[in-house]
């Protein structure tokens, strides 16, 4: 398993983990923070499950060049990075703007999505040519 | 990859794209307000990551990667299959629709559509889900 893999896999365990401590701590009375909820789903659906798929497709798919098996070796740390910076300052602001709105959390609101937009993006465009027969 | 996987893996790839970016300009709002009618979105971007792309993706791996069967058809009666990415596809497109119909009965069809999909995809590859020893001696007894 190439190391690109391993980090995706290994970052997404620990989003899981993040993610189900989020959900047992909304539950507690009294605790709840407003913002939390959408964290706690998105740190599921596209820090754990997503970013898994991210990291197993770009190892199992057919691979792009005898060169470069798995597409520019950049364009995959740029999506991991963007990914999980994303998911941070979203787990960060977007409970600090149900408290405390400010502008600078806002703004990192907007990074957040775009971030997290870019990853995608970069996925599409790094998967894509190996969609394809053997 | 079989023809149907690719189709089924590029079709996730784009609803991913189309997800993501009704996401992003939902969470965008969220910081600094710009459109409050960008909320009609939602359950678009639930749809469209849910069924289209992680859903969707699941399908097109599974039926390239499932065991095959013995015999002319390797991978069961593949005509289940493309009904079912016919069927997932077009009530995707019910859905995203939906919201901005003014009749309640889009929704309803898009689901509906969207479950018959998911039923013949099940349908179409069941017999494909069967341990490795079933497998053999399957073969055997087609080969003896």
């Amino acid at each position: 398993m190439p190391v690109l893999t391993r980090s995706f896999v290994k970052a997404s365990l620990i989003t899981l983990v993040v993610g189900l401590l989020i959900g047992i701590w909304q539950q507690i009375p009294g605790f709840s923070i407003p913002g939390l909820s959408p964290v706690y789903l998105h740190l599921l659906t596209f820090g754990w499950l997503t970013q898994l798929i991210f990291g197993v497709a770009l190892w199992m798919f057919p691979v792009y060049t005898k060169e470069q098996p798995r597409g520019p070796e950049w364009l995959g740390w740029t999506i991991f990075a963007c990914l999980n910076l994303g998911l941070l300052l979203r787990l960060i602001f977007e409970p600090l703007q149900g408290l405390a709105p400010s502008i600078v959390g806002g703004w990192m609101l907007v990074l957040s999505a775009l971030l997290q937009w870019l990853a995608g993006v970069g996925f599409i465009i790094n998967i894509w040519p190996r969609v394809r027969g053997k | 990859m079989p023809r149907l996987s690719r189709y089924f893996i590029r079709a996730s790839l784009i609803y991913l794209l189309l997800g993501l970016t009704a996401g992003a300009l939902i969470l965008t709002n969220k910081g600094i307000p710009f459109a409050p009618l960008v909320w009609v979105l939602l359950p678009l971007h639930i749809e469209t990551m849910f069924v289209g792309w992680m859903s969707q993706l699941a399908l097109g791996v599974a039926f390239w990667i499932l065991p095959r069967l013995a015999g002319d058809a390797p991978r069961g009666n593949e005509r289940w299959s493309w009904a079912a990415l016919v069927l997932i596809n077009l009530g995707l497109i019910v859905a995203m629709a939906a919201p901005f119909s003014q009749w309640p009965w889009p929704s309803t069809l898009a689901r509906s559509l969207e479950a018959v999909g998911f039923i013949a995809f099940v349908l179409g590859n069941w017999r494909r889900i069967y341990s490795p020893t079933f497998g053999l001696q399957t073969l055997r007894r087609n080969q003896g």
